[in-house]
């Protein structure tokens, strides 16, 4: 095929990729609800839900014997993990969420919080 | 001299420059805390040289050592799952677009480096079962975007420098 027309075909694909992209942040901007609660979740497993109302400081502690550590603030109804001992640092650099389904996640500690709208999940068995 | 020697030896080539590449991105400060998985790709410079040059089947090889030399020196199994769900997607993509004769290196990049994106939050969806990382994709097509262009420019001019080598 001619290289002019490979060019003309690369710019389609950029701008559909750019498209799909816009189209999902369109997405994402409309369904944003305020969140009311962040849940922690270890290594898949819903542990604690924390309301976003009250500030609290909780340091959550993972690894088998609780080695691993990330510190998740809440403040002025938003979370963020202000420390972490994690090698790269990327969830103590997340800025604050507060928005229903926003997320921090580190990665290796297997840990992820999240913004919800409940204080408990219908889907989640009723432990502790 | 043989031409298998000589392609073995420069695949082996090729690959020491993908991973010097690899080392090159790890130790580079990251694009954004915010958002972690911001990167140029720069191995994929290789990884399109080789596919244009030696075929598929060298590139997958190429790409399967560099996975797995690069999880060795710098990783550990868990970015060796994400790297390879990444690559695995990517390169079969890429592969496919370049059979299409349709696009130029720069479509074949764009792919490579959307597909390599999507394929670590897939695996960071499934291990940790938290759609809402489907987000970060969003920004992820971006900024791969703009990264597939720049290194498939990059793999253009590569490839047109080195049309007389001989393989």
């Amino acid at each position: 095929m001619k290289n002019n027309k490979k060019a003309k075909n690369d710019i389609i694909l950029v701008a559909v990729i750019l498209l799909i992209a816009a189209i999902g942040l369109l997405l994402v901007n409309i369904t944003r609800q305020d969140g009311a609660f962040a849940s922690v979740k270890i290594d898949g497993e819903e542990t604690a839900r924390y309301s976003l109302s009250d500030n609290n400081t909780v340091e959550i502690l993972t690894g088998d014997n609780g080695e691993y550590s990330n510190t998740l603030v809440i403040e002025n109804g938003r979370a963020y993990i202000s420390e972490a001992n994690c090698p790269d640092k990327i969830c103590a650099g997340h800025k604050p969420v507060c928005y229903k389904g926003e997320t921090i996640v580190c990665l290796p500690h297997k840990v992820v919080i999240e913004i919800v709208s409940d204080s408990s999940d219908s889907g989640l068995d009723a432990v502790g | 001299m043989n031409t298998k020697v000589k392609r073995t030896a420069l695949l082996g080539m090729v690959t020491s420059v993908a991973l010097v590449l690899a080392y090159l991105e790890a130790i580079l400060p990251p694009v954004s805390t915010a958002v972690p998985g911001i990167k140029m790709g720069l191995p994929n410079l290789a990884i399109i040289f080789v596919l244009y040059r030696f075929g598929f089947k060298d590139a997958a090889v190429v790409s399967a050592l560099r996975l797995f030399i690069v999880a060795l020196l710098f990783g550990n199994v868990m970015t060796l799952a994400y790297s390879t769900a990444g690559a695995v997607l990517s390169l079969t993509l890429m592969g496919i677009l370049k059979k299409t004769d349709k696009f130029s290196t720069v479509g074949v990049s764009v792919t490579g480096a959307v597909m390599h994106n999507l394929g670590q939050i897939l695996v960071a969806v499934f291990l940790f079962e938290t759609v809402q990382l489907g987000y970060y994709m969003i920004i992820l097509s971006v900024t791969g975007s703009i990264a597939g262009v720049l290194i498939g420019i990059s793999a253009g001019i590569l490839l047109r420098r080195t049309e007389k080598l001989k393989i």
